[in-house]
């Protein structure tokens, strides 16, 4: 890789790292595609022709967000760990990490399903529906993607092919998760508090 | 307007008159005409009625004056109307600033090649003098484009204003013009009136009695647009969406238009027309199309299949009440107009019996199916319509 | 080192082969180029492609020009015009003006910046295959869509695909499925592409090769992939929204369930003018590359250059609803709009000065490139002034959708970005394949297709004076058309005479071309020191750069640019 060759003659020539530099630019582009899901999202608010309305059906989502925040304070004491050198540390919190974050799908599943069977509330029912499940969705595709690479994570790290060393591949991870969990911080405002009390 | 016949069913001389290019000293003369505009009250009418004399013995503008002459060139620097002649002004300055910008900057490109192309006796291993740059310089041509954007941004702001917010004299006619894929529906709530595709509007003979028209545009499927370049700039008509344009046609004849927004298979064939009528002639048009439809007891086997076809499904006769259809354009006046296919052809009986034997022939993609008629129906249905005058 | 010669000519003598290099089979070579990771062979194929595209999209420009020629035209059906335009405006858009912007920075990045690949090889042929399986995807509706409702064929939608037009009532069949879907996954490719091109700037330069001395065209490029990345995700966003309604039954665009028309063309124009740059900005670095070697002095106020591009790409984030004067928009909207698109003016108009600058006092070679590169000035500054004819609002009023609007943005695309792109083969060809292209050849393509490039867009700009509206399949005689559209098809084949000459002169010069050697054209950036073409590597020992020129440095030692860094 040219990456080695470059640094060889390195000496007082720094560059950011191409990770970090990467990682950023997903996240902003990421940002750029929730930005008009969220904005679809204001834009419709108040505009639906027919029942249900966010404020019959919406409840803040305690459990979702308890499970989504908790996981981006466990995540960060595992890269705390890894960094340390303490790969049982690790193991343990980042599993952790990884049931909160499932835990988080499992609770978008069953809110899901009280809306849709309970509720009556599908995409096609009115624009509430078609924005609501868009941007909701679009972010639960996220946490499966995040959720994806941590079990990748946890499964590699218990057969052992996660050292100290790779702390900064780690670290990419968790900054992907943060940025989910932003998304669900704006979510939260506009889906459950903006819309639902309007 | 008289329609000339030519064999073949698709003749279609909606447009009398020259082409574009004979037209352009006309054009000059009208130009001139604006400017003595311009001048207050009667010196104006004097003005204007010599220069009409003038006009009217040039070729090509015989009629001028009268509502059949078809304003087929629409050019947007030649408008007749109010706010097409205010989009003019600030045209005709952004347009001479731009040459202007154009001419210099040109100007100044050709003279650093042709001056300083490498010259055969030159010496190649001699390079010029190597600038980098200078922020004196830069900051100098940095503002005359912020000076003249600051200009274009003000006659942008005005003109918007005056034909965003009119201030109408008094109670303006209101017209709803509603697209559908591929004709225009017209009401005239004031008068109760419903009409498609050609748009009857009283002159503003002088600046000082003005007549406009407000016109609400709605959508009943997708976006189209209205243009009549000589009328005004374009609106969309979009759906879920109403828009409010206005005009003041300060002078007579048959403008037309198109829809500019593409709108499906047809859009090139959905056409305006605007005739503008003297107030005598346009208060006739309203009466006329305020009568009920014609009930002629010689054509009444023709009525009988026109129900039976079920064409009453997307079509209106009024009176009818087995004819009380939307999806269609209302034929309850049918021979006031001049084209059939919002303009796709003359309104003739070649064409209409073309049209009803299968109007996928001179529209293909329109809206109305090929209804399977024989030769029988055709012609009962052909002589039925000619009589809702 | 000699100056001022362009080419060491060693007559007909085989390229050395070099490591990787050597000449295979023909299914080696296409092996070779399926297999790659290479980002100089991406380039090439990503080039290759755009030109595959721009042959079948200039087809139906052909097409088209051939049904408006003449008054109620009859060379192809209503449908398959609509057809026609949409697929056109959609593939010149997507995959040949991007590829092509893709394909130049691939290219040349690295090799500018002193770099021996991308960041991210892998992930680079991964960009390349998702565009070029797009346009496959695309292009497949032509056999795919004819579906169940016996409505089908090509896309008929237009290229920004209005709503409601496109929605399951509106649009029966597939068709629109494999618009929306083809975009989607080229759009994924684009974005990829860009972030991989971004990370390569950031952080594999070379030693000594700052931000402050990147050559203009990375900077460009910078800009360009910027605006992909942050404004490709809301096209891609609407295509979900529509993918949704047309599948699920969503409501996005619903004007019967309370839906907004509008929003749709928001969205469309949000990404659709940061588009515009995306695509002019390639544009703008290849000129800067070529004029000033080509005027023998460094490009004239280079810091001023970078922050106008860079001013550029900012400002157009506010503009998106200049192309939405006509909707209906309040007049607060259509003031602070028209604002924003005449300020954009300003930063283009100092870059158009600064390359005035450069070619004032120079010693100017007139050899292809620049005679490109000076067309592109002439024609760029008059698509940027009808620009400001179309930013004025109420002007804009009367110009918008006509055929004076077809005409100002073929002026930005062929007669500035297309003319942009011509330049660039001519300057770099040697450089990637190492012969020169045939000078009598590239002389007749210049000016067949300059000359068919005024006749056909010239006179648009009078047909949409008298009222022409843009999308039309046809018009009746006697409204002031007949003529200007005549001439514009006449001028479609002198184009087209253009464009066969070029591809000829490309292939023939690939093998009986005079031998370039490393650097004919006595230039100053870091890809003239390497062999042409270059080896796997790139550069055997990586540079170390101290200026902006570093090869002038090379060349004159007694007068090095970083005297006066």
């Amino acid at each position: 890789m040219s990456s080695e060759t470059l640094t060889a003659q390195e000496t007082d020539w720094k560059q950011p790292s191409p990770r970090k530099v990467a990682m950023i630019f997903v996240i902003l582009t990421e940002s750029a595609l929730f930005t008009i899901f969220v904005v679809a999202y204001l834009f419709y608010i108040g505009k639906s022709l027919v029942p249900p309305y966010p404020h019959q059906l919406l409840h803040f989502p305690w459990l979702g967000s308890v499970l989504l925040f908790g996981s981006s304070g466990t995540i960060m004491v595992a890269e705390h760990h890894l960094k340390k050198g303490s790969i049982s540390g690790f193991h343990l919190w980042w599993a952790i990490t990884f049931a909160a974050g499932v835990g988080f799908l499992f609770w978008t599943i069953s809110e899901w399903i009280h809306l849709i069977y309970q509720e009556g509330l599908t995409i096609s029912t009115n624009l509430f529906g078609s924005t609501f499940y868009s941007l909701v969705g679009l972010h639960a595709s996220h946490v499966l993607v995040g959720a994806f690479l941590l079990g990748l994570i946890l499964f590699m790290s218990l057969t052992g092919r996660i050292r100290h060393y790779h702390h900064e591949h780690v670290e990419m991870i968790s900054w992907y998760w943060h940025f989910v969990d932003c998304v669900w911080v704006v979510v939260i405002t506009v889906v459950y508090i903006i819309s639902a009390n309007s | 307007m008289k329609a000339a016949h030519h064999p073949g069913g698709r003749d279609r001389d909606v447009i009398e008159g020259t082409s574009g290019i004979v037209l352009w000293p006309n054009y000059l003369i009208l130009f001139i005409l604006r400017i003595c505009s311009a001048l207050k009250d009667r010196r104006e009418k004097l003005i204007r009625r010599a220069l009409l004399l003038v006009i009217a013995t040039l070729p090509g503008t015989a009629g001028a004056q009268t509502a059949d002459h078809v304003r087929a060139i629409q050019n947007i620097f030649h408008p007749l109307s109010k706010p097409a002649e205010l989009i003019n002004d600030t045209a005709r300055l952004t347009l001479l600033i731009c040459l202007v910008i154009f001419l210099v900057v040109g100007g100044l490109l050709l003279y650093s090649v042709v001056r300083y192309r490498r010259k055969s006796t030159d010496d190649d291993t001699m390079e010029p003098s190597q600038v980098y740059g200078s922020n004196a310089i830069e900051l100098a041509w940095t503002i005359p484009p912020i000076l003249i954007v600051i200009v274009l941004v003000l006659i942008t702001a005005r003109t918007v204003g005056e034909i965003s917010n009119p201030h109408f004299p008094k109670d303006p006619i209101q017209l709803r013009v509603i697209g559908h894929r591929f004709w225009w529906e017209l009401q005239y709530p004031d008068y109760g009136v419903t009409a498609a595709n050609e748009i009857h509007v009283p002159v503003s003979y002088l600046p000082s009695t003005p007549r406009p028209i407000q016109m609400t545009l709605d959508s009943a499927d997708v976006v189209h647009g209205f243009w009549v370049p000589q009328l005004n700039g374009k609106l969309w008509v979009v759906p879920n969406h109403r828009n409010m344009m206005w005009i003041q046609p300060s002078s007579l004849g048959t403008y037309l238009g198109n829809c500019t927004v593409y709108c499906g298979d047809q859009h090139a064939n959905m056409l305006i027309r605007v005739i503008v009528q003297p107030p005598e002639d346009f208060e006739k048009w309203i009466a006329g199309q305020k009568a009920p439809a014609v009930a002629d007891p010689s054509v009444e086997d023709g009525r009988r299949e026109f129900i039976e076809n079920s064409c009453g499904t997307c079509h209106r006769i009024a009176g009818t009440p087995a004819a009380n259809g939307v999806f269609g354009p209302d034929l309850t006046h049918y021979m006031s107009r001049q084209t059939l296919g919002s303009g796709v052809a003359v309104n003739n009986d070649e064409n209409l019996r073309s049209w009803l034997r299968d109007p996928q022939v001179l529209k293909p993609g329109c809206r109305m199916p090929d209804m399977k008629l024989d030769d029988k129906e055709v012609d009962l249905i052909l002589a039925y319509l000619k009589t809702l005058k | 080192m000699p100056n001022g010669t362009t080419t060491v000519d060693v007559g007909e003598e085989q390229l050395p082969a070099r490591p990787g290099q050597e000449r295979g089979t023909l299914t080696g070579w296409i092996q070779d180029l399926v297999y790659t990771v290479d980002h100089k062979k991406l380039g090439i194929l990503y080039i290759g492609m755009a030109l595959v595209f721009l042959v079948l999209a200039g087809i139906m420009a052909m097409l088209i020009r051939a049904q408006l020629a003449f008054p109620d035209g009859h060379v192809v059906s209503p449908e398959t015009f609509n057809s026609l335009f949409t697929m056109h405006g959609t593939v010149m858009i997507f995959w040949v003006a991007m590829p092509l912007a893709f394909g130049m920075a691939n290219y040349l990045v690295p090799l500018m910046i002193g770099a021996r690949d991308m960041a991210f090889p892998r992930l680079n042929a991964f960009s390349f295959w998702l565009t070029f399986f797009g346009g496959c995807l695309l292009f497949f509706s032509y056999v795919g869509a004819p579906g169940l409702y016996g409505s089908g064929g090509a896309p008929a939608v237009a290229w920004m695909a209005l709503a409601p037009l496109t929605s399951r009532a509106f649009s029966v069949g597939p068709s629109t499925d494999y618009w929306s879907l083809s975009l989607l996954v080229a759009g994924i490719g684009s974005v990829t592409g860009a972030i991989n091109i971004m990370v390569t700037i950031f952080c594999y330069r070379t030693k000594g090769m700052t931000l402050s001395r990147l050559p203009l065209f990375v900077w460009m490029t910078i800009t360009t992939m910027f605006l992909v990345i942050v404004f490709l995700p809301p096209l891609s966003a609407a295509q979900i929204m529509l993918t949704l309604e047309r599948y699920l039954g969503a409501k996005f665009f619903d004007t019967q369930a309370g839906g907004s028309a509008i929003l749709w063309q928001h969205f469309f124009w949000i990404f659709g003018h940061p588009e515009v740059y995306i695509l002019v900005l390639p544009a703008f670095g290849v000129v800067s590359e070529v004029i000033p070697v080509f005027s023998r002095k460094p490009i004239f106020g280079y810091p001023m250059m970078v922050a106008a591009s860079v001013l550029i790409g900012f400002i157009s984030a506010g503009v998106w609803a200049h192309h939405m004067f006509a909707v209906g928009m309040t007049s607060f909207g259509v003031t602070f709009f028209g604002i924003a698109t005449l300020a954009i003016s300003v930063p283009t108009g100092i870059k158009i000065f600064n390359w005035l600058a450069t070619i004032y006092g120079g010693k100017i070679r007139l050899e292809l490139p620049m005679v490109f590169a000076i067309a592109f000035l002439f024609q760029f500054l008059i698509a940027g002034l009808t620009g400001v004819m179309l930013g004025v609002a109420p002007f804009d009023w009367q110009l918008n959708d006509s055929y004076f609007v077809i005409a100002h943005f073929h002026y930005v695309i062929v007669g500035g970005i297309l003319f942009a792109v011509f330049a660039f083969f001519y300057y770099w060809y040697p450089k990637v394949f190492g012969r020169m292209l045939d000078k009598k050849l590239g002389f007749w393509h210049f000016w067949l297709f300059t000359i068919g490039f005024h006749l056909t867009f010239d006179p648009q700009h009078i047909a949409g004076i008298l009222g022409m509206p843009r999308r039309i399949y046809t018009y009746h005689p006697g409204r002031g058309w007949e003529l200007w559209n005549l001439i514009s098809s006449v001028g479609a084949i002198f184009q087209a005479l253009g464009i066969i000459f070029f591809v000829l002169n490309l292939i023939w010069s690939a093998r009986k071309g005079k031998v370039a050697g490393d650097d004919p054209w006595d230039a100053w950036t870091l890809e003239w020191m390497t062999t042409s073409p270059p080896p796997d590597y790139n550069f055997e020992k990586l540079p170390e750069v101290r200026s902006r020129r570093p090869l002038w440095d090379l060349k004159h030692p007694d007068d090095p640019d970083w005297k006066f860094e």
